[in-house]
C-alpha cells in the first residue's frame, strides 16, 4: 500500500492551506521554469515513461496522448482542455484536487500545455462544483498576480492563459468532444470521430482533452522522475491514484492509493471495512456506474487496478468504488442508474436516446418484480443493441450496468418476478414474444 | 422529471436588461475566449441571467426574453441559446423558490439514505413531489442527478451549497435554518474534516494539524 | 481518388469521400434518415451503419472517412442486427398512426420498416408523446412522429438561412421546435416538408388530401419566379394537389421556392372557363365564335398602329410568339412583354440573362447586387448565393448591396448605398468595395429590376456592365454579369422579340390612350386605370384579376398546368413543362386560341401544330433548339450595352413589397392569402 513519502496529493483534505503559500510550503511551483527549459519532447517523453494512464475512465495512456499534438503549428492555435466535469455516479476525487490543490493543477496545466504547443488552457468543471470553481478561480488569480501564469509563465519564457469555463448540469459534458461542444457554447452533443480532437478540437484547432487527475499528477511525476512513478503499482498500472469509496462501508472517504492493491485490502483500510462486516458484503461497483458490478466472490481477490478487474469483465474506471452490503437491492441499485443514463442521455443518436429509456422502464418494472423471466433476455438484447451503435460511449455505459447486474445476480431478478407473481395472481404481466423478433426481409 | 415546461404556459416578462453588476461580470467572460468565439458565452452569460434575476427577484430563472438578449449579445440565433438552457439542467426556464433545494438520489446517495433527506425535504416544506415550490414560494425541491460528492453522501444542494453527510433531521434542521434567513455553513454536517473519514485521517499522518 | 473495397467491389471515390459515398459508388444502397446530401452531416440516426473491416464496432458509413484500401462491409450480419437494433428503437415510440399520417406512402421510415423493422413490438412500455408545434400556414407539425434526425433543423439553418429551428431539451425529451411559436419566416419553408423523412413535418394546405399512389406526376416548370424551378405537378382527376421539386443541380438543385409549391390551390379559384363579351357595360358569357366575331368586327377599319398587344408574366413562349405574329398580321408594331415598363438592351443575349448561371454562383468569390432583393424575387437562387457564402468560409465571398436595406437576405451583405450612384464611386474607385470587386478572381455583378424599372434603366445597365468589365468579372471563361428576372416569361419574351417595333409603342404607352385596341395575354400587373377609356380591350388568360374586370373580351386560356410549354429562365435557360391537366370549361390553350382568332379575322397564323410551333420559335431564336442546357458564351469581347443618359440619385426600390401576391395564380389561392395576411399584414390579423 502506497506510502506517504509518495503521495501526489499532500493537501487532499484540505487540512493545509490550499492558497499559493501553502502550496509553495509542499513544492508546487518550485522551478517550473527548469522543467520547461527541459524542452517539449523531453517532458513527453518522461510522460510517456512514467506509464500514467488517464484518470478520467477511459485509461488512455497520457503521454502518448500528448504526442498526438501536431509537432509545429499550421497557423492555428492548440489547446489543452481540462475535463473537470466530474459527473460519473460514485465519482468525487476530482473535486478534492479543484478545491485542495489547485495551484498543482495549475502548474501541470501549464507544463502540459507548454508540452504540446499551447498558449491557453480550458478547464471545464461541472456547473454543481460552483465553490471549487471558486476555489480554483482564487488560485489562478494569485497564479497570475505572481507571474506564475500569464506572460513569461514562471518565467520559463512561455506564455499561458488559463480559463474557467462552468457546465450546467450534463454528465454527457465529460464525454470529452460534448465537453469542447459545450465549451464552443452549444449543447453538449458528442461529435462523430474522426475527426479527432488533436486534429480538429476547441474552434476546429488542435486540442488534448485531458482529466483534472491526469494533469495534476504531471508536475510531480515530472519533478520526481517517471522512474519514480512506474515503479508504484504494477506494470501496465502504474503509480498512484485518487480513489473514492461510498456506500455502505463504515468510513467513506476520498484517498490515493497505489494502483494494484487488493480492493478487500481498500476497503478494509481507507472504507474501514464494510458495514456489518466483510461478509456483509454484496457486491461492489469498481470504478463508477457505468463499470459492471462485482459480486462479493470477486471482490475478495481482485485488485484495484486497470487490467485486473478488466480481466473480471468490469474496469477501473474512475476507482471510485460504491459498496454495497447485502442490505442492499440490487436491482434498485442498478435500476437507479439506468434512470440516470436515461436522465443524462443527450438525446442525439437514435440507440441512446430510445435504448435508455426502454431500459429504465423495464429495469423500473424488475426492481417490482412486474415482469416475464423471458423479458430478462430481452433486456439484456437490448443492452446489446445499444452498446456499439452510438456516437459516444454512454450508450455503452448505460449497457454495462444491466450487463454485470444480469450477469452476476440473474437468479434475484428471477426470484423477484416469481414472487411479484405469486403475490398478484400468477398471470402473464406482458405478452413477450419469445426470442429476437426476425425481421421482415 | 426535470422536462422543460412549454415556453407558452409561464408568464414571461416583457423586458430583460443586464444590471450593472452582470455587465462587469460579462465584460470579464468574454475576455475568455477569441473575439470570434463569443457564442462560448453562451453557458455562462446564462449563469449571470440567472443570478440577476435572484438578485433582484429572488427567483433565480432564465426568462425567455433574456435568452433573446443573451442571443443579441453574444450574435447567435435565438434558438440556439433556447437550446442550451433548455439543455442544461442547471437553467430553469420557469420560476423557483427562493431557496432552491437540490437533493441526489442516485445510488451513493440513496444507499446512504437520500430517501430520508428527500422525506425530510418534503416535510420541512410542505411541497408533494419533484419539481415542484412550497406554498410560500421559499424553497423549490429538485431531484437531481450525482452531484460528485459521493464520499460525502447523501448530499442536498441548497442555491450554490453542498451539504454533505445528512440525514432526516440534520435536513429538518438545515430548512429551518434556512426559513430563519440563515445560511449554515456548507460541507460535511458531522464532525468530519470535508472528505477526510468520519473520525479523523487515515494517511497523511505527518501533514500539520487539522484546520478544519 | 482512394481505393476503396465495398462487398468485394473496388471503386475509386474522391478522398474525403464518406464510406456512405463509397458504398454508393459501388451500387450498395445504405438505408439513411438523418443523412442528406445537401445537409451537413449529423450522424445521429444510426442506420447507415456498415463494418468496416479492422474497426472494433460498426460505423456510422454518412460521416466515416475513407481510408485507402479500407474493406467495407455492408450485407453481413453484424450489419444487419445494427439497422434491425436501429429500426427497432426507431419504432418503439413512433406512433402507429400510418393510416391516418399524410407521408404514409412516401415515407422513409416505412419503407426502411420492410427491410429491417420486425413483425411485431417487444416494446411492453408507454409511447412517448409530443407537443405538436406551430410553424406557420405552411407546415403542419405532427411532432410525436419526429424521429429526432434533426434534418429540418440543419435545412432551416444551413440552407433556407433561417436559423429559427433547434431541439430544445434532451435525451427521450428532446423535441424540435421553434420554441416561440411563430411561424417559420423563410420563402423555402415547404422543403422541410419533403427533407422530413417521416410524417412530423407535412404540407398543412395539402393535410388529407390524397395519398401518393393515387396521384399522377407530370413535369412542370414552375413560373412564379424567373428561377425556372423544375417541378412535378401532382394530379388527381382533373385537380392539381401538389407540386414538389424535382432534382436539376444546374437550376434548383432540389429546392422549390413556397410560392411555387403553394399557390396550385390558386389554379381552382376564380378562373375563367368560358369566353365573355361586354354588351352595355355587362359582361355576358357568349360563345368562342361570338367572342372571336366581337372582336374582329371591333378591329374592322382599325388601322394596325392602333393596335397593341402585352404580353403578362406567366405566358409560355409559344403563345407569346402566336401574339406577336397576329400582331405582326394585323400590321401592328405595338407588342411588349415589359409590363414593369422594364427597360433591355436586346442587341446581345448577355445584356439581359444570369451570365454566371445559377450554379455558376458557386464558383463567383465576390458579389455586388443592384437594386434585387434575390430573398424574395428568387428565393431559391438566393439559396445558392447562401450556400456560396457559407462553402466560402469567413470573408471569402464579400457580398456589397446597392438598394434599399432589406430584411435579413440570409447572409452577410455590406450595405454600399441605396441608389445607382454607388455604380460610379465603385467604377472611379472612390467607394471602397471596388477593391474587393477588383482583388476577387471571379466577382459578379446582379442587376434587378429595381433598377431596370426606372427611367435610368439603360444608363445603370451601361455603367453596371463597364464596372463588371473593368473588374474582371468580364473575361474568357467567366462571365459576372447578371440580370436577376423575377418573372418567367420575360427572358422568352426578349428572346422572341415581343418589344415594341419600329415606331411601335411601349406597354406605358399602349395603356394611355396609344391604341384603339388592346390585346392582353395574362397581363395584370397594372392599374388599370391607367388604360384609356375608349380602349377596346381583350383579356386572354386564365384567372379573373384585375385586367378581366376591365376587358370587353375575355378569351379563357390556360395556366401553365394545363399546357405544355416552353420557359426561358432568368439564365436563359430553355425549358418545358407538360400539360397536367386540362384547361377548365372552355378554357383553351393559348397559342391556340391566338392562332383561332387568326382565322377569323383571315390572317391564318401558319402552324396548326404545337411541334411546328415550335420549330417556328426555333427559326425566330435558335436558342429555343436547346432545351434543358446552357450554351457557354464568350462574352469577352461584347461592347456592352449602350446606355446614354443621366443616372438619377433616386434609392432603388423593391419590386414588390408581398412576395406571396404577385401573379394571378397567387392572388388566387388562399393559401398565399393566408401567407400574405400573416408575414406581410400581420397587423390586420384579427386578435386571436
Amino acid at each position: 500500500m502506497l506510502q506517504d513519502k509518495d503521495r501526489i496529493f499532500t493537501n487532499l483534505y484540505g487540512q493545509n492551506d490550499w492558497r499559493l503559500a501553502g502550496a509553495r510550503q509542499r513544492g508546487d511551483w518550485d522551478g517550473t521554469a527548469e522543467i520547461l527549459a527541459r524542452g517539449r519532447d523531453a517532458i513527453v517523453n518522461e510522460m510517456k515513461g512514467s506509464g500514467l494512464r488517464g484518470r478520467g475512465g477511459a485509461g488512455f495512456p497520457t503521454g502518448v496522448k500528448w504526442s498526438f499534438m501536431p509537432k509545429n503549428s499550421d497557423g492555428r492555435p492548440h489547446y489543452l482542455v481540462i475535463n473537470g466535469d466530474e459527473s460519473e455516479p460514485g465519482t468525487c476525487k476530482d473535486r478534492e484536487i479543484l478545491r485542495h490543490e489547485p495551484h498543482k493543477l495549475i502548474e501541470s496545466a501549464l507544463i502540459a500545455s507548454f508540452a504540446m504547443g499551447a498558449h491557453a488552457a480550458y478547464i471545464y468543471i461541472r456547473g454543481e462544483f460552483f465553490n471549487e470553481a471558486r476555489h480554483l478561480q482564487i488560485a489562478i488569480d494569485e497564479a497570475y498576480a505572481a507571474g506564475l501564469i500569464g506572460k513569461n509563465a514562471a518565467g520559463s519564457g512561455w506564455d499561458f492563459d488559463f480559463y474557467i469555463h462552468r457546465g450546467a448540469g450534463a454528465y454527457i459534458c465529460g464525454e470529452e468532444t460534448a465537453l469542447l461542444e459545450s465549451l464552443e457554447g452549444k449543447k453538449g452533443q458528442p461529435r462523430m470521430k474522426p475527426p479527432f480532437p488533436a486534429a480538429m478540437g476547441l474552434y476546429g484547432c488542435p486540442t488534448t482533452v485531458n482529466n483534472v487527475e491526469s494533469i495534476a499528477v504531471s508536475s510531480t511525476i515530472l519533478r520526481r522522475g517517471a522512474s519514480w512513478f512506474s515503479a508504484l503499482g504494477r506494470p501496465n498500472n502504474a503509480g498512484t491514484k485518487l480513489m473514492a469509496i461510498s456506500g455502505h462501508v463504515n468510513t467513506p472517504c476520498v484517498f490515493e492509493e497505489e494502483l494494484g492493491v487488493p480492493l478487500k485490502e481498500i476497503i478494509e483500510k481507507h472504507g474501514g471495512g464494510v458495514r456489518g462486516g466483510w461478509d456483509n458484503l454484496l457486491a461492489v461497483i469498481p470504478g463508477g456506474c457505468s463499470v459492471p458490478v462485482l459480486p462479493a466472490s470477486i471482490c475478495e481477490t481482485v485488485l484495484m487496478d486497470y487490467d485486473s478487474l478488466r480481466a473480471e469483465r468490469s474496469g477501473l474506471g474512475t476507482a471510485c468504488m460504491i459498496v454495497m452490503d447485502k442490505s442492499t437491492d440490487i436491482i434498485k441499485a442498478i435500476a437507479r442508474f439506468s434512470q440516470f443514463f436515461k436522465h443524462e442521455s443527450c438525446g442525439q443518436c437514435t440507440p441512446c436516446r430510445e435504448g435508455t429509456g426502454w431500459m429504465m422502464r423495464v429495469m423500473n418494472r424488475m426492481v417490482e418484480g412486474r415482469a416475464e423471466i423471458e423479458e430478462i433476455d430481452m433486456l439484456e438484447q437490448v443492452t446489446r443493441q445499444v452498446e456499439g451503435h452510438t456516437i459516444c460511449a454512454l450508450g455503452d455505459a448505460a449497457a454495462w450496468p444491466i450487463q454485470g447486474l444480469i450477469r452476476h445476480f440473474r437468479p434475484v431478478m428471477e426470484e423477484r418476478i416469481t414472487a411479484y407473481k405469486a403475490a398478484h395472481g400468477g398471470g402473464r404481466i406482458t405478452q413477450v414474444p419469445l426470442g429476437i423478433p426476425v425481421a421482415a426481409e | 422529471m426535470s422536462a422543460h415546461s412549454p415556453i407558452d404556459q409561464i408568464e414571461q416578462p416583457d423586458s430583460f436588461a443586464f444590471d450593472a453588476e452582470s455587465e462587469e461580470q460579462i465584460a470579464a467572460i468574454l475576455a475568455k475566449y477569441p473575439p470570434e468565439r463569443k457564442a462560448s458565452g453562451t453557458l455562462p452569460l446564462l449563469y449571470v441571467v440567472q443570478k440577476q434575476m435572484g438578485r433582484q427577484t429572488g427567483s433565480a430563472w432564465v426568462p425567455r426574453v433574456a435568452m433573446d438578449e443573451i442571443a443579441r449579445r453574444l450574435e447567435v440565433a435565438p434558438i440556439r441559446v433556447y437550446e442550451v438552457a433548455t439543455f442544461y439542467l442547471m437553467f430553469n426556464t420557469k420560476p423557483i423558490g427562493r431557496y432552491h433545494l437540490q437533493v441526489c438520489t442516485t445510488t451513493s446517495c440513496w444507499l446512504r439514505g437520500s430517501d430520508d433527506v428527500v422525506a425530510a425535504c418534503k416535510t420541512a416544506t410542505g411541497i408533494s413531489g419533484f419539481g415542484q415550490s412550497s406554498a410560500d414560494g421559499l424553497f423549490t425541491l429538485t431531484e437531481v442527478e450525482c452531484l460528485g460528492a459521493c464520499a460525502n453522501a447523501p448530499i442536498l444542494q441548497v442555491d450554490d451549497d453542498f451539504y454533505e453527510d445528512l440525514d432526516g433531521p440534520r435536513t429538518i434542521e438545515l430548512i429551518e435554518a434556512l426559513r430563519r434567513g440563515e445560511r449554515p455553513t456548507p460541507g460535511p454536517m458531522i464532525d468530519r474534516v470535508n472528505s477526510a473519514p468520519e473520525g479523523g485521517r487515515k494517511t497523511l499522518a505527518d501533514s500539520p494539524a487539522d484546520q478544519g | 481518388m482512394v481505393k476503396v473495397t465495398v462487398d468485394g467491389i473496388v471503386v475509386d471515390v474522391p478522398s474525403g469521400s464518406s464510406a456512405l459515398q463509397a458504398c454508393e459508388a459501388a451500387g450498395k444502397e445504405i438505408p439513411r434518415f438523418c443523412f442528406h446530401e445537401r445537409l451537413s452531416v449529423a450522424g445521429n440516426c444510426r442506420m447507415c451503419l456498415v463494418q468496416v473491416v479492422r474497426a472494433p464496432k460498426p460505423v456510422a458509413s454518412c460521416g466515416f472517412p475513407v481510408a485507402e484500401g479500407m474493406e467495407i462491409l455492408t450485407d453481413t450480419e453484424i450489419v444487419r442486427k445494427a439497422r434491425r437494433a436501429v429500426m427497432e428503437f426507431l419504432l418503439i415510440n413512433h406512433p402507429l398512426d400510418c393510416p391516418i399520417c399524410d407521408q404514409g406512402g412516401e415515407c422513409d421510415l416505412q419503407d426502411q420498416a420492410f427491410g429491417y423493422g420486425a413483425d411485431h413490438s417487444r416494446y411492453q412500455e408507454a409511447k412517448r408523446a409530443v407537443k405538436d408545434k406551430y410553424l406557420g400556414p405552411l407546415v403542419k407539425t405532427v411532432m410525436t412522429r419526429c424521429i429526432q434526425c434533426t434534418r429540418c433543423i440543419r435545412f432551416a439553418t444551413e440552407i433556407a438561412g433561417v436559423p429559427e429551428l433547434g431541439a430544445v431539451s434532451r435525451g427521450e425529451n428532446m423535441e424540435v421546435t421553434n420554441y416561440v411559436e411563430k411561424a417559420l419566416t423563410s420563402e423555402l419553408s415547404g422543403n422541410l416538408i419533403d427533407i422530413c423523412p417521416v410524417g412530423a413535418l407535412t404540407s398543412k394546405p395539402y393535410a388529407f388530401t390524397a395519398r401518393p399512389w393515387e396521384l399522377k406526376r407530370t413535369d412542370s416548370i414552375d413560373v412564379s419566379d424567373a428561377v425556372g424551378t423544375n417541378i412535378s405537378l401532382h394530379v388527381r382527376g382533373t385537380a392539381v394537389l401538389r407540386a414538389v421539386p424535382r432534382v436539376n443541380d444546374a437550376v434548383n438543385e432540389e429546392w422549390l421556392a413556397d410560392k411555387g409549391r403553394f399557390s396550385v390551390d390558386g389554379l381552382k379559384h376564380r378562373r375563367l372557363d368560358r369566353p365573355w363579351v361586354r354588351v352595355h357595360g355587362k359582361l355576358q358569357a357568349v360563345s368562342w365564335q361570338d367572342a372571336f366575331v366581337a372582336i374582329g368586327r371591333r378591329l374592322d377599319g382599325v388601322p394596325g398602329d392602333r393596335i397593341g398587344a402585352i404580353a403578362g408574366d406567366l405566358c409560355d413562349a409559344e403563345s407569346m410568339l402566336a401574339l406577336k405574329d397576329l400582331m405582326t398580321a394585323l400590321g401592328s408594331p405595338n407588342i411588349d412583354c415589359r409590363q414593369d415598363g422594364a427597360d433591355y438592351d436586346l442587341s446581345h443575349r448577355a445584356y439581359y440573362t444570369f451570365g454566371t448561371t445559377i450554379a455558376g454562383i458557386e464558383d463567383a468569390d465576390a458579389l455586388l447586387i443592384v437594386g434585387s432583393i434575390p430573398r424574395q424575387e428568387a428565393p431559391v437562387l438566393n439559396a445558392r448565393i447562401r450556400k456560396r457564402f457559407l462553402a466560402a468560409g469567413r470573408g471569402g465571398f464579400p457580398i456589397g448591396l446597392v438598394g434599399a436595406p432589406t430584411a435579413d437576405p440570409t447572409y452577410k451583405t455590406e450595405l454600399l448605398g441605396e441608389g445607382p450612384e454607388v455604380l460610379a464611386a465603385l467604377r472611379d474607385g472612390t467607394h471602397p468595395f471596388a477593391e474587393v470587386l477588383k482583388a476577387a478572381k471571379k466577382p459578379m455583378i446582379i442587376v434587378g429590376h429595381g433598377a431596370l424599372t426606372r427611367p435610368d434603366a439603360r444608363a445603370i445597365l451601361a455603367s453596371a456592365w463597364s464596372l463588371a468589365a473593368e473588374t474582371g468579372a468580364i473575361g474568357a471563361g467567366w462571365n459576372g454579369f447578371n440580370v436577376l428576372h423575377r418573372t418567367a416569361s420575360r427572358v422568352a419574351g426578349l428572346d422572341l422579340g415581343l418589344v415594341p417595333g419600329k415606331g411601335g409603342r411601349s406597354a406605358a404607352g399602349m395603356m394611355s390612350g396609344g391604341v384603339d385596341v388592346l390585346w392582353l395575354l395574362g397581363a395584370d400587373e397594372f392599374h388599370t386605370a391607367q388604360i384609356g377609356p375608349q380602349t377596346f380591350v381583350i383579356y386572354q388568360g386564365h384567372h379573373g384579376d384585375a385586367a378581366a374586370a376591365r376587358a370587353d373580351v375575355i378569351l379563357p386560356g390556360a395556366s401553365y398546368a394545363e399546357k405544355s410549354g416552353t420557359y426561358v429562365n432568368t439564365e436563359g435557360r430553355v425549358q418545358r413543362s407538360f400539360r397536367a391537366v386540362m384547361p377548365p370549361g372552355d378554357a383553351r390553350e393559348d397559342w391556340r386560341i391566338l392562332r383561332a382568332f387568326s382565322e377569323v379575322v383571315g390572317h391564318t397564323l401558319p402552324y396548326d401544330t404545337v411541334e411546328v410551333l415550335r420549330e417556328r420559335l426555333a427559326t425566330v431564336n435558335p436558342v429555343f433548339r436547346v432545351i434543358g442546357g446552357l450554351d457557354a458564351v464568350d462574352v469577352s469581347a461584347l461592347p456592352g450595352p449602350t446606355g446614354a443618359g443621366a443616372v438619377s440619385s433616386a434609392p432603388f426600390r423593391p419590386v414588390f413589397d408581398d412576395y406571396y401576391q404577385t401573379d394571378p395564380i397567387c392572388r388566387a389561392s388562399p393559401t398565399m392569402g393566408e401567407c400574405s395576411r400573416i408575414y406581410v399584414h400581420p397587423r390586420t390579423v384579427a386578435a386571436e
